[in-house]
């Protein structure tokens, strides 16, 4: 099998937090074939709006065929999808991407404002010992889904959850150790942590972000650095949306 | 009811190929739509040497469009010889390959690369606005650009289709030089110069600070430049800019255009391109035609 464009049906969505939204589709093609990491694009109604927008699999039901998307607006395309109602339909492709590369070892996983989402598939598609570590700007969302899958740290910018700080303010706070260390979030705080691990002499696995237009790697639009020559492109670039999202953090410069 | 159409001797199973850049060699849409149901498949612009291409962002969505900046990131001739150009070859569909270069001896040589290989139709890209050192002097000009499509015929191996840049004055200026150079036939349109500008940071969108505007919004100003060189030459053209469905390309068949291309819609919907032939074929049943040449040029 491999990725589809299809319309979904929405079987429920809500605000969870203040501009971010928690939408359940029905996809089972899609839901079949998801890994934790994979991504699907979205797209808007309106022709005047061609560009896809990748949202991460924030949960997969296979038995039920089902996606769990979680999203905060922030334009035209995502303010669209808010205003979606159990019932209603969206078009969707996916999945796309590698997804996380998943280790049978002790794990931290470190998610940061709209980039927790991913975790929690992740989460529930790791067997071993495993630490979460959730990062927020002010008000928190999701963290209570994570806690029946093992320990749940949290920081918050203004200190009003948890530890004051960042994500690696909790991990030192808290004494959180693991041999892999699985990221996703905003790029100050993937810098952060290609910077931890490899003080540590750790794997860590980040997923990164950029604008798409295709989505399926055909345009070179989603390009990030790598350290070597890549296969593919023969330069030193590879596509986010294909190559990744998620990366080896040694193997990208984050810029 | 016939869907073929020759152009420059060749002779394609229907009029649509994908636009240049929007579709990679094909492999990645592969997964989503029979390639083998395209009258050709246009490769991303391949050089003499690797590209890097520009930073990111490299894609600003617009209103009905958008902007990029991707700079001609390609992996060369060499790794495009070897490995897309054998993955085309397994489907039934020409290989119409575009090349970009820097300075003349850059095109040549990837075209005298190029006449050896199994490869039915050139597009020469003089008209991307992204690489500041790159094609578009020779799109502007009509001294290079008739200059270039001569160097270019000069050691061709396949027939030569010059790309045309709608960021001039005179297109119709542009379509003569290349006739005089020589050319086999013309492309159009290549992305129309733009700019975006993020109001709350003050800064460009786009890292290259200005990109190639495509898409739906482009449709009309591609549609009239058809029309213009058609009037202007006699050499055979695939026109494009916009085009998301069969209406669309008939226009673009109706002001002049031989075959049509594919670009900004396969983002939106990867099988855009499919859509377009099964809608064409829908429209010459509707109205009764039997042969798709009888429409091109239609308007006078
Ligand atoms: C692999 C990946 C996974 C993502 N997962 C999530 C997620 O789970 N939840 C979530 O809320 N957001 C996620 N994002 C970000 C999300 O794609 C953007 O917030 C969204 O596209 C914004 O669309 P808009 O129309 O509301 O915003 P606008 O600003 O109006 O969008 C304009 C254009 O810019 C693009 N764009 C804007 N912001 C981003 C961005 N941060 N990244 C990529 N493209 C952007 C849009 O896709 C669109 O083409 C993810 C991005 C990527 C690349
Ligand atoms: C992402 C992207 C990359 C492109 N790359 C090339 C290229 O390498 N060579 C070229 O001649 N044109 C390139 N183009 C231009 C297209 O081939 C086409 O002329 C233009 O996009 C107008 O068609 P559209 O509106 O259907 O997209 C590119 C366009 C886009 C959107
Ligand atoms: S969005 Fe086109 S290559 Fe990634």
């Amino acid at each position: 099998m491999s990725a589809v464009r299809v319309n979904a049906k929405i079987i429920r969505q809500e605000p969870i937090a203040s501009d971010i939204y928690s939408m359940e589709i029905s996809v089972p093609v899609i839901a079949d074939q998801a890994k934790p990491g994979q991504f699907v694009t979205l797209y808007s109604k309106d022709g005047a709006r061609l560009m896809p927008r990748p949202i991460s699999i924030c949960e997969i039901n296979v038995a039920a065929g089902t996606l769990h998307l979680v999203y905060r607006v922030v334009g035209a395309g995502t303010r669209e999808f808010a205003a979606l109602q159990s019932g209603d339909w969206i078009t969707v492709m996916g999945p796309l991407g590698n997804g996380f590369t998943i280790r049978d070892k002790k794990a931290i996983l470190i998610g940061g404002g709209i980039g927790i989402p991913p975790m929690l598939a992740l989460t529930a598609g790791l067997a071993c010992e495993k630490t979460v570590v959730l990062g927020f700007r002010d008000e928190i969302f999701l963290a209570e889904a994570f806690e029946p899958y093992g320990d749940v740290y949290i920081a918050s910018e203004d200190g009003g959850h948890g530890v004051k700080g960042n994500v690696l303010d909790a991990v030192r706070e808290y004494g959180v150790t693991g041999e892999v260390i699985y990221a996703c979030g905003p790029m100050p705080m993937l810098r952060a942590v290609k910077a931890y691990a490899m003080e540590h002499g750790i794997e860590a696995q980040l997923s990164l972000e950029e604008r798409m237009a295709c989505g399926v790697g055909a345009c070179l639009g989603c390009v990030c650095e790598t350290k070597d020559r890549d296969a593919h492109s023969n330069v030193h670039n590879k596509r986010i949306c294909k190559d990744g999202p998620v990366f080896f953090a040694e193997e990208v410069e984050l810029s | 009811m016939n869907m073929a159409v020759e152009l420059c001797g060749v002779e394609f199973k229907n009029p649509v190929t994908v636009a240049s850049g929007t579709f990679g060699s094909g492999e990645e849409y592969g997964e989503f739509i029979d390639l083998n149901r395209l009258g050709a498949v246009t490769t991303k612009g391949v050089a003499n040497v690797p590209w890097q291409g520009n930073p990111t962002p490299r894609i600003a969505e617009t209103w009905g469009g958008m902007l990029n900046a991707i700079g001609l990131q390609n992996p060369g001739m060499d790794v495009f010889c070897q490995r897309d150009i054998p993955f085309l070859k397994q489907y039934d569909t020409k290989i119409i390959v575009n090349v970009c270069g820097k300075q003349i001896a850059d095109y040549v040589q990837v075209v005298e690369r190029l006449a050896a290989e199994p490869v039915d139709l050139l597009e020469i890209n003089v008209s991307c606005p992204n690489v500041k050192e790159g094609g578009i002097a020779f799109g502007q000009n009509p001294k290079a650009l008739e200059e270039i499509t001569q160097a270019v015929k000069a050691v061709a191996g396949q027939p030569v289709i010059m790309k045309l840049s709608p960021n001039v004055t005179d297109i119709t200026e542009m379509a003569r030089a290349a006739e005089a150079g020589g050319a086999d036939g013309l492309s159009l349109i290549n992305t129309v110069t733009g700019m975006k500008i993020d109001i709350k940071k003050r800064a460009f969108v786009l890292a290259n600070k200005t990109g190639g505007l495509s898409g739906p919004c482009i449709k009309p100003l591609a549609v009239r430049m058809v029309y213009q060189v058609a009037q202007a030459v006699k050499l055979p053209i695939i026109g494009m800019g916009g085009i998301t469905c069969a209406e669309d390309a008939l226009e673009f068949m109706m002001a002049g255009a031989t075959m049509v291309a594919v670009g900004s819609a396969s983002f939106y919907d990867p099988l855009a391109s499919v859509k377009v032939i099964e809608g064409i074929e829908r429209f010459m049943r509707e109205q009764g035609l039997t042969d798709i040449r009888d429409i091109i040029g239609c308007v006078e």
